[in-house]
């Protein structure tokens, strides 16, 4: 599950990150007054920032025409109509595909006086299977360009789980940063801080690109997670009610909404030729094949090793639902699972959804002959396949006719 | 000989109690496979299936019966302890089926497991299989949850990080009558146990197992790892498919671990990588056994 970036700085600011002062705010009369409060408390510059899952937002357009979903502004009016332009507007960036998501909020900050921006990251290395702090002189760019083009500024320190991050890993993380002075122990303190974060939310990834050295109104010199990006591990969120309160179901595809209900596992993807296949594996290699011999897979679904006869439907209705569909392809390998069970599941879901597109099935395993008698014997319009293979060509063939 | 396990591996399963752990505890008893004890907190003293006495303990089990080997079937909350309580326990091999295990519960396990003599196999993943020599590869050592009967006993070794994908080979193998020596799911998850590499290296050693199917998917590095190994030290021919070459970037497909982050673990890599080692890419998930047969 990914969350927003001011909830992500919310979780930092709790475990003693400095962030930005400001808020979030959902109607351009709150960023008004979030923007009066701000500069009379002596902010200068502000930022507002539109709040979506996708990066890229600087560089967005919305489809109105208007420029960038990021941006800097020094009065409350300024504000209150970039905010206005923003809000129940689709900002289209280069994550966001051309569809682009609609901005429902945003945050209005002070925007600090910024002396140098570097990168930090902490996610899981898969190789150790130990946590991973990442952190790089080049601040606000593309960490994987830098990984290419500059290994040499990144450096990373593997966290030992029964030790946490230890003030010493913290220390020549800053030092390769290259903080002097007081800026050692307040580098300290925050990468703590983030490392703890990660840590006990049960994050997958946190990312804070730009960390930054800002100079305040005091004149003081000080570290601040300028931006923050986080995901979480969906397998962790039962212990964790708070986080599953920021989940936003209007960032989330509806049609995978749907999906979860029924445990199904669905992507959409933008081929004609639908699949449902049980297990995650075998449904990768059913689009894979799919590919192979010439078509495109409309979605990834997973109806899992145990699959019923109500999953089966749902699957089905949630598949139909995608207009680009223009084929259906079923490849269940029934291990244990009674390939007559889900062969009656297919014909009652065929009845129950009315389908009018091109079936291909592939059934393999357990009991299959009763299943492909079942398939045969229900006068339904489908065709059955020996192999994968066999039933991808048939699914791409079924499509290019039509 | 096989790997891991034989037919008389005496395993014990934790969780035998609850539903998913009953039926296949049941599925393996049907198979022959020497379950002699079970494990659920509070039941100690019961019966499973008439047949097998349950325990509150893994120690407990193991000291009654001698158990070497656990399947691990606790819901995922609890699969981290249960791992853990195997490894206390001194056994040979936990293998833990359990879909869903927190990621840090897993990197603790991991840490826990450094110096121990214990292997886990999983967890997310369908077990293991040495098939029998009985009909239908009866007798054999059956850990999780495969399909039996799939299996036939032969030169084949198999190692996955996708359950369903495992029984498509065996079964391709199976019905072009040639077997498998030991057939091991290592596990959807991105931290796990026991990696492609260490099943290889075991194959290799295995004087039965006579050629390899090694079957990987998009994320992580273990199919790399395992590549370049084989090109240097590998003396048997290995079959390899990796799944998810149309997976977009960035999604997880169903398997926790099946994800292309930051341009890292994509299939085309992957593939790249066994092409580099000599190993045979099946280009198609129906070409799998035919590939590794071509090579034997």
């Amino acid at each position: 599950m990914n969350i927003h970036e001011f909830q992500a700085k919310e979780l930092l600011a709790q475990r003693g990150v400095l962030i930005p002062s400001g808020r979030v705010c959902c109607t351009p009369e709150e960023a008004r007054a979030t923007a009066e409060t701000l500069l009379a408390a002596g902010e200068t510059l502000l930022a507002v920032k539109a709040q979506i899952y996708a990066g890229g937002r600087g560089k967005g357009t919305f489809t109105t025409g208007y420029q960038g979903g990021v941006k800097l502004f020094r009065t409350a009016t300024e504000v209150y109509e970039g905010a206005k332009a923003m809000l129940g507007n689709v900002l289209v960036t280069k994550q966001t595909g051309p569809e682009g998501r609609r901005v429902r909020k945003l945050i209005v900050a002070g925007a600090p006086e910024i002396e140098k921006e570097f990168y930090l990251a902490v996610l899981l290395d898969r190789v150790s299977s130990r946590p991973v702090v990442m952190a790089s002189t080049e601040g606000g760019m593309d960490i994987e360009e830098v990984a290419t083009r500059t290994p040499e500024k990144i450096f990373k320190e593997l966290v030992d789980p029964a030790l946490g991050l230890m003030p010493y890993q913290a220390r020549k993380i800053a030092q390769g940063l290259g903080l002097k002075g007081e800026l050692i122990s307040l580098g300290v303190r925050l990468l703590t801080g983030v490392y703890r974060t990660w840590w006990e939310c049960d994050a997958s990834l946190l990312e804070i690109n730009p960390l930054c050295i800002v100079r305040t109104r005091q004149n003081q010199r000080v570290l601040m997670a300028v931006d923050a990006k986080m995901a979480l591990d969906d397998n962790a969120l039962y212990r964790h009610s708070d986080l599953q309160a920021m989940r936003d179901l209007e960032e989330e595809a509806p049609l995978e909404i749907e999906a979860s209900k029924f445990s199904l596992n669905y992507i959409k993807l933008d081929g004609s030729i639908a699949c449902l296949v049980n297990g995650a594996g075998l449904a990768m290699a059913t689009m894979d094949i799919i590919q192979h011999f010439g078509g495109r897979p409309a979605n990834f679904l997973d109806v899992g090793g145990g699959a019923t006869k109500e999953q089966v439907t749902a699957a089905f209705g949630i598949i139909l639902q995608d207009p680009n569909v223009k084929g259906i392809l079923v490849n269940i390998f029934g291990g244990i699972m009674d390939c007559n069970v889900i062969a009656t599941g297919i014909v009652a879901a065929v009845r129950t959804t009315g389908l009018k597109l091109p079936l291909i099935i592939r059934l393999e395993g357990n009991n299959v002959e009763a299943g492909k008698k079942t398939l045969e014997e229900s006068g339904l319009d489908l065709a059955s396949a020996t192999s994968m293979a066999d039933a991808a060509k048939k699914a791409v063939m079924a499509v290019s006719g039509s | 000989m096989s790997i891991l396990v034989t037919p008389k591996t005496r395993v014990l399963v934790q969780g035998i109690t609850g539903g998913f752990g009953a039926r296949h505890t049941q599925l393996s008893l049907a198979y022959g496979t020497q379950i002699v004890a079970g494990v659920t907190p509070g039941k100690g003293g019961q019966m499973f299936d008439q047949t097998v006495p349950v325990f509150d303990t893994v120690s407990a089990a193991v000291a009654a019966t001698g158990a070497t080997a656990s399947a691990v079937f606790v819901p995922p909350a609890f699969a981290a302890d249960a791992i853990l309580e195997g490894v206390d326990a001194g056994l040979d091999l936990v293998v833990c089926i359990t879909e869903g295990i927190p990621v840090n519960d897993m990197v603790r396990v991991k840490r826990a497991l450094q110096g121990c003599r214990t292997r886990l196999i999983g967890p997310n993943c369908p077990g293991i299989v040495t098939p029998g020599e009985g009909k239908d590869s009866h007798n054999g050592c059956r850990i999780g949850i495969s399909p039996g009967y799939i299996h036939k006993k032969g030169p084949v070794g198999v190692v996955s990080r996708s359950g369903t994908l495992t029984y498509e080979a065996v079964w391709q193998l199976t019905c072009r009558g040639i077997g498998q020596s030991t057939c091991v799911g290592i596990g959807g998850d991105p931290v796990n146990g026991t990696s492609h590499l260490d099943v290889i290296r075991m194959f290799n050693e295995d004087p039965e197992t006579r050629g390899i199917i090694m079957i990987g998917e998009i994320g992580g590095s273990s199919e790399e790892e395992a590549a370049e190994w084989i090109k240097a030290h590998c003396q048997k021919p290995v079959a390899g498919f990796i799944a998810g070459a149309t997976a977009p970037p960035g999604r997880r497909m169903g398997h926790a671990g099946a994800i292309v982050s930051g341009g890292k673990g994509t299939a085309a890599a992957k593939i790249e990588a066994f092409k580099a080692a000599g190993i045979a890419v099946a280009t198609t998930p129906s070409e799998m056994a035919d590939t590794l047969l071509k090579m034997m």
